[in-house]
């Protein structure tokens, strides 16, 4: 190693959090080891303590939080433990910057951009006004901020969050730190903003030799821009490795769960079921005394529990805390094969009676021509005034169909009009055009005017479980509710049914009695599941289920899903913005584009070539966890037009890498059919597309 | 099911109830309403004279009530110029604000919370309709509305036993629940539209239950805390006004022992003979409304960080 | 802004329109009859009542009723003082409006500053010994009826104070009551204005400072005030530029409301004190059985509480970007 210090250097590190009256540590131990010009990533779920990690290396962490003592923090050899507060100040001036989370949240709404980024800068040094203008306009073109000068000009609000992300970003640059700690810069963008963000990043780093802590929970994009990684674990680092070592032959039991339960790209759930974690992390109050992972370890013995094991430095330089480290690195995770595929219990179609005719591959869903359109903020104080703005074309002519005992999958950026979509089929949205026919019966507009019937055929799973179980209601109860109400049972029945619900769930009969608030994130998300299910419904509307789930949780959910559906036969309309997971459950999927959908097929199809322009970005922007894996990135810019004021001819002209001229500004673009129900809305033929596709595929592997 | 919903609600109730206790000045507020309310209930056991217009003693005695000594003596708080017993009176004065500030927050509560939950629930037009006629109704100040209903209603002339007459007696009542029904409507009603696009309420929808169902069932439970936290403050706010009518000479007419009338009728040159009998109900109030803020206080901090 | 403009005067005209039909049909649809009210209650005889009707105009239907009384509202016509002989309902309202305005002026300049600063500090030293202090002190401002804090004012200034030698030779500063003359010059009145504003002011504090303090210590917590601290800058830019800034934002439209909150105490206030401002005036026009003074001093009321909303959103909504002016 070389004589020069650390630029970070951070030894026996432990934080704790006043709860109640108590000290409780939430992070133990913590060390790391940070260079100039290196990319440095830090793992975890939520609550694992990553974030705390982050204020406390800047010396912010609030009023209820602290640093205990015996553990060094050296940046660049000065402990920063013992820096007086002005002398802090300096260095958050000049040296240390924050790229936090919430860009939104972060930038002073009442405060016009170029005012705010340059007063980071007159914090630093005295500069004069043009001086600090000059600069500013220099780091905002280094972040691909559009139009420069307009954006100075304009307030937080009135940028879209990859603009002010771009900014927070810009703001964290300007001064030319050494050290940049960057706390889920990402997290809440969609992938194609994300992927043109990461990309800018990773060049500017490389730029300016600053040495960088990248915080976040995706493995997909610690694999894409981190040298070296630490895995955390509920307040302690399970892993430290280079990000090659890390993914190929991860050595903690935890590691290797959390890089196989994320579903690879094009992997589906006919082939394996997805490697879940059991069980969920331990909550800050109950640390077990010995390895904090051992009640979720499928290694785990005795010793785990009695005692901690340590953190162990490897002759390679990276760390490990297990004690059984040497044997699980050889039990690389076996992929399992799918449970109970012994056929389906319940024969397709599903209690249609005499009314369904079809097979298996006919429509049990069939929506045609759907649109929904929002107008905007229409008050009695604008009929008054007579004010009729444009409306917001959320949903605009939507053909879809879904089969009986099928899984279709429906993506696109936030904005696109997939939920809206989602909640005119369930009719808590009122459709504004089409028809929407289930088992060939007429389904009616909303959910006051559908019969019982209809009503317990189509249930929804909603996306966040904290809002989604009433907080007075228990598990049991939210359960049993609809087997009374769609089911018409008798309490008693409907009791012994709630129970067996929450068994397929893989929940035990105690829950029945829990409040949501006992339940953690992933357990609520079962026992929704289980009160979807409950009427025995046909169709299943998840709206992105698993969004709000950790990596580990999520892949359980995911499989559960998956393996509900193969014994009942349910068909699910499952949305998310998350390729990887759509492709895993999805038999079919659908891509929408600002109310449109772009391109329909089945979901092999759907990672190759032909893709529609817009699926072609979608799925270059994934990132994916292996940091072998470099694909060129199809980069769109930030910008989603406003669904109030749409483009011409075909919605996606303005940012198409594809563009082929003037054609597609003016005219709507056909849909092009492939096979096997293969669909893409272009104007360039599928074949020409399929060669361009190609080449770019080819030349990435060559 | 609905036992369950209940104990739910009772446990935060608890809950806040601990939470009183650690806050020494909340649950001195809390002792001393329910103290206040004892003397409202008890006030003609209590009080060692329960005539409150008996004048059969000496007037202007001043009070024989030492603190120090922990002695009260045989006119605590004093006579007034027309020789009744202060004490006497003070303590009979509770049941009236009680009850009039008590019922009044009592029927706005209820009124107001079912017409927000209604508006918050329903939307659309009517809500927005009902909405500006709250937003216009509370552009006119409380005390100069409740004043001049009723100087209206006051000099209006019913036939005795009539229901306008019994009405008319308790004008006062009418005009709390009046004035605090649309504040505590708009209370609910947002309370209730933070709930409302909650997923639990849309899952309730999707099996199709009934408006009153989600309202009472999947709404209310979560909508209660606030509601709580809203009628302590309108009690608090109800004794003010009630004093406040009292002592402008619109509430309870003489002899009545209210607080606010026996601070109005020993003012002035009066104040100066027995300064006694102005202080003590002034005092009563003064101290009634401070423990209900406290008490609202301590409510508000359990109920709103906690559930 | 053109638009919001727009909208906010629209919804100005509305609660205007709503207010008024409630203050001119609590005398018509209240059981009774109100000409007889006016002409004396049960005393009343029946030729009175009706000379009364006809010439309030009571006779014609509702609607057409509402609008002349309308138009004889916004034309100045408010008719005769029933309580005072000989005086117009006019001349008489705006004289003592002005009284009000003079007290409702000097206590807002007192209140509102008093009130921001313990707010701001109350709110910066959050669960502190400060914060404790302010607290108790505003929460037991705000328990304190005004006719009770005006009484003890009267007796511990004007009456204990107000004998003492050091009070003597100062004078006139010390009165007893406000009775002044109700056409007195602000100069003359500045002597009796202070207590009875002094009291007022108590009513405002503690509302303005509790809800800046609130203000305070949720800006304090938001997410750009640690980007700002992480600038480097010194901790009292971060409070001046990025915490008050958009803490106080928000008291504009508090003041505005708690206009309503003073008249309501104005009442009581002047009352205690014998001010000659619009509250006493309404007092005695109750007790006198004058309904449609009491019925104009209303609508000069809300309209100056509805004119004062509609100015504090156009100020808020012109000094806060965020608010979407399109
Ligand atoms: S120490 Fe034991 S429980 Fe912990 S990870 Fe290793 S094997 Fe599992
Ligand atoms: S039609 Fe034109 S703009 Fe649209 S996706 Fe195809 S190539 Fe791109």
């Amino acid at each position: 190693m070389t004589a020069a210090p650390h630029l970070l250097d951070v030894e026996g590190l432990t934080i704790s959090y006043q709860v109640k009256g108590r000290w409780l540590p939430a992070v133990r131990d913590f060390r790391l080891q940070l260079r100039r010009g290196q990319i440095l990533g830090l793992v975890g779920e939520s609550g694992s303590g990553k974030s705390t990690i982050a204020l406390a290396l800047l010396r912010y962490l609030s009023g209820n939080g602290r640093v205990e003592g015996g553990g060094t923090l050296r940046f660049a050899g000065d402990d920063l433990l013992r820096k007086s507060d002005a002398e802090l100040r300096q260095i958050w001036a000049e040296r240390i910057k924050f790229v936090p989370q919430n860009a939104g949240a972060a930038l002073n709404p009442s405060i016009k951009i170029g005012a705010q980024v340059t007063e980071a800068l007159r914090a630093a040094s005295d500069i004069d006004r043009g001086e600090a203008q000059a600069r500013m306009m220099r780091v905002f073109h280094d972040v691909r901020l559009v139009d420069p000068e307009r954006v100075a000009q304009r307030y937080p609000h009135e940028l879209s969050g990859g603009m002010q992300q771009r900014v927070t970003i810009a703001l964290a640059l300007i001064c030319n730190p050494e050290l940049l700690i960057m706390d889920e810069p990402t997290t809440g963008l969609d992938v194609t903003t994300e992927a043109a963000i990461l990309d800018r990043l990773r060049n500017l780093i490389a730029e300016r030799e600053a040495g960088v802590l990248y915080i976040t929970h995706n493995l997909g994009v610690v694999a894409q821009l981190c040298q070296r990684v630490i895995v955390l674990y509920a307040g302690e680092i399970m892993e430290e490795a280079t990000a090659l070592d890390l993914f190929q032959r991860p050595k903690h039991p935890y590691t290797q769960g959390l890089i196989s339960s994320v579903p690879q790209l094009g992997q589906s759930k006919r082939a394996a079921q997805l490697q879940a974690i059991a069980g969920n992390p331990p909550s800050l109050t109950r640390t077990p005394g010995g390895c904090v992972f051992a009640d979720r370890c499928p290694a785990v013995i005795e010793r785990c529990r009695e005692q901690k094991p340590p953190l162990e430095k490897l002759g390679d330089g990276s760390l490990i805390r297990c004690f059984r480290w040497e044997e699980t690195i050889s039990m690389p995770p076996v992929p399992r094969p799918p449970q109970g595929r012994k056929g389906r219990k319940k024969p397709l179609p599903l209690n249609g009676g005499g009314v369904w005719g079809g097979g298996v591959e006919s429509a049990l869903l069939h929506a045609k021509n759907l649109s929904k359109l929002f107008p905007v903020a229409r008050s009695l104080r604008e009929l008054l005034a007579r004010v009729e703005p444009a409306p917001i074309r959320a949903v605009d002519g939507v053909d879809l169909h879904v089969r009986a005992g099928q899984t279709l999958g429906l993506v696109g950026e936030s904005g696109s009009g997939k939920t809206t979509l989602a909640r005119l089929i369930i009719g808590l949205e009122e459709r504004d055009g089409g028809s929407l026919e289930l088992l060939g019966m007429d389904v009616r507009n909303s959910v006051r005017d559908r019969s019982q019937d209809v009503l317990s055929k189509i249930q929804m799973v909603f996306q966040n479980p904290q809002n989604s179980l009433n907080p007075y209601v228990t598990a049991g109860q939210a359960i049993r509710r609809p087997l009374i109400k769609l089911r018409g049972m008798a309490p008693a029945a409907a009791e012994a049914e709630a129970l067996a619900l929450l068994g397929r769930v893989n929940l035990r009969p105690e829950y029945a009695e829990r409040y949501p608030d006992e339940l953690s994130g992933g357990e609520k998300q079962r026992v929704a599941i289980a009160r979807a299910f409950a009427s025995d419904p046909d169709l299943i509307i998840c709206d992105e289920p698993v969004s709000a789930l950790d990596v580990s949780v999520q892949s359980a959910v995911l499989n559960l899903l998956a393996q509900l559906q193969d014994e009942g036969g349910a068909a699910y309309l499952f949305i998310s913005h998350d390729l990887s997971v759509v492709g895993y459950l999805a038999d079919r999927i659908a891509v929408m584009y600002l109310g449109q959908l772009a391109e329909v097929g089945d979901a092999r199809q759907l990672f190759q070539p032909p893709y529609h322009p817009y699926t072609e970005a979608l799925v270059s922007a994934i990132p994916i966890p292996d940091p072998r894996h470099s694909t060129e990135r199809i980069l769109l810019s930030d910008d989603l037009p406003s669904a109030q004021n749409l483009p011409s001819g075909c919605r996606f002209h303005t940012r198409c890498p594809r563009k082929i001229g003037e054609i597609c500004e003016r005219e709507e673009p056909p849909w092009r059919a492939g096979d096997g129900g293969h669909r893409i809305r272009c104007h360039i033929p599928l074949a020409e597309l399929t060669t361009m596709q190609r080449r770019l595929t080819l030349a990435d592997e060559a | 099911m609905r036992s369950v919903r209940v104990s739910r609600v009772y446990a935060a109730f608890k809950r806040s109830a601990g939470a009183q206790l650690r806050h020494p000045q909340s649950a001195v507020g809390t002792l001393a309403v329910a103290f206040f309310l004892v003397l409202a209930l008890f006030g003609a056991q209590l009080a060692p004279h329960p005539n409150p217009n008996d004048q059969s003693h000496a007037a202007r005695l001043p009070p024989t009530l030492d603190i120090g000594a922990l002695h009260l003596g045989e006119h605590p708080f004093g006579t007034d110029r027309l020789g009744r017993d202060v004490y006497s009176r003070v303590i009979l004065g509770a049941g009236s604000i009680f009850r009039i500030a008590g019922l009044g927050t009592l029927i706005s509560v209820l009124a107001g919370s079912a017409l927000g939950l209604f508006m918050g629930y329903q939307g659309g037009w009517i809500d927005e309709v009902i909405g500006r006629v709250i937003d216009a109704l509370l552009a006119i100040p409380a005390l100069l509305l409740a004043l001049v209903l009723v100087g209206i209603v006051r000099n209006l002339d019913f036939e005795a036993g009539s229901w306008q007459a019994a009405l008319a007696d308790n004008v006062i009542l009418l005009v709390i629940s009046l004035l605090y029904i649309p504040i505590v409507a708009r209370v609910a009603r947002s309370a209730t539209l933070d709930i409302r696009t909650r997923e639990f309420v849309e899952a309730a929808e999707v099996r199709g239950e009934s408006k009153a169902y989600i309202i009472f069932r999947e709404i209310l439970p979560s909508v209660v805390p606030s509601l709580v936290v809203e009628a302590s403050l309108r009690f608090s706010y109800a004794i003010f006004l009630v004093a406040s009518l009292g002592f402008l000479g619109f509430g309870a007419r003489p002899p009545s022992p209210d607080w606010g009338l026996m601070v109005n009728e020993n003012r002035g040159g009066f104040y100066q003979l027995t300064p006694w009998a102005l202080e003590f109900p002034a005092l009563a109030i003064a101290v009634l409304v401070i423990a209900v803020n406290l008490m609202s206080d301590g409510i508000r901090r359990a109920l709103q960080k906690g559930a | 802004m053109l638009l919001f403009l727009r909208r906010r005067f629209l919804f100005f005209f509305f609660t205007y329109l709503l207010s008024s039909l409630t203050i001119f049909f609590l005398l018509r649809i209240l059981p009774g009859d109100p000409a007889r009210v006016i002409a004396g209650g049960r005393e009343a005889t029946a030729e009175q009542v009706a000379e009364i009707r006809a010439e309030l105009g009571l006779n014609a239907p509702l609607p057409a009723q509402y609008i002349s009384w309308v138009g004889n509202f916004l034309g100045g016509n408010w008719g005769d003082t029933i309580a005072f002989r000989g005086a117009q309902n006019y001349d008489l309202i705006i004289e003592r409006s002005l009284n009000s305005a003079r007290l409702a002026a000097v206590a807002l300049l007192m209140s509102v500053p008093l009130s921001l600063v313990l707010g701001v500090i109350a709110g910066l030293f959050e669960n502190k010994l400060p914060d404790i202090l302010i607290s108790l002190l505003t929460l037991s401002v705000v328990s304190l009826p005004e006719f009770v804090t005006g009484l003890f004012l009267i007796n511990i200034v004007a009456l204990r104070w107000g004998s003492s030698d050091l009070a003597q030779s100062l004078g006139w500063w010390f009165p007893s009551s406000s009775a002044v003359r109700a056409d007195a010059s602000f100069g003359e009145m500045l002597p009796a204005l202070w207590l009875p504003a002094f009291a007022a002011t108590l009513v405002m504090l503690a509302y303005i400072s509790r809800l800046t303090r609130a203000g305070v210590i949720e800006e304090l917590k938001r997410d750009y005030v640690r980007t700002a601290a992480l600038k480097g800058i010194p901790w009292r830019t971060v409070i001046w530029r990025h915490v008050l800034r958009n803490a106080l934002l928000p008291t504009i439209t508090v003041i505005a409301i708690s206009i309503s909150w003073l008249i309501s105490g104005l009442v009581v206030i002047e009352y205690v004190f014998g001010f000659p401002g619009l509250g006493s005036l309404l007092i005695t026009a109750i007790e006198r059985r004058d309904l449609l003074l009491a019925q104009a001093i209303a609508m000069v009321t809300v309209t100056v509480i509805l004119f004062a909303n509609l100015f504090a959103d156009i100020a808020y909504a012109l000094l806060n970007p965020r608010v979407e002016l399109a």
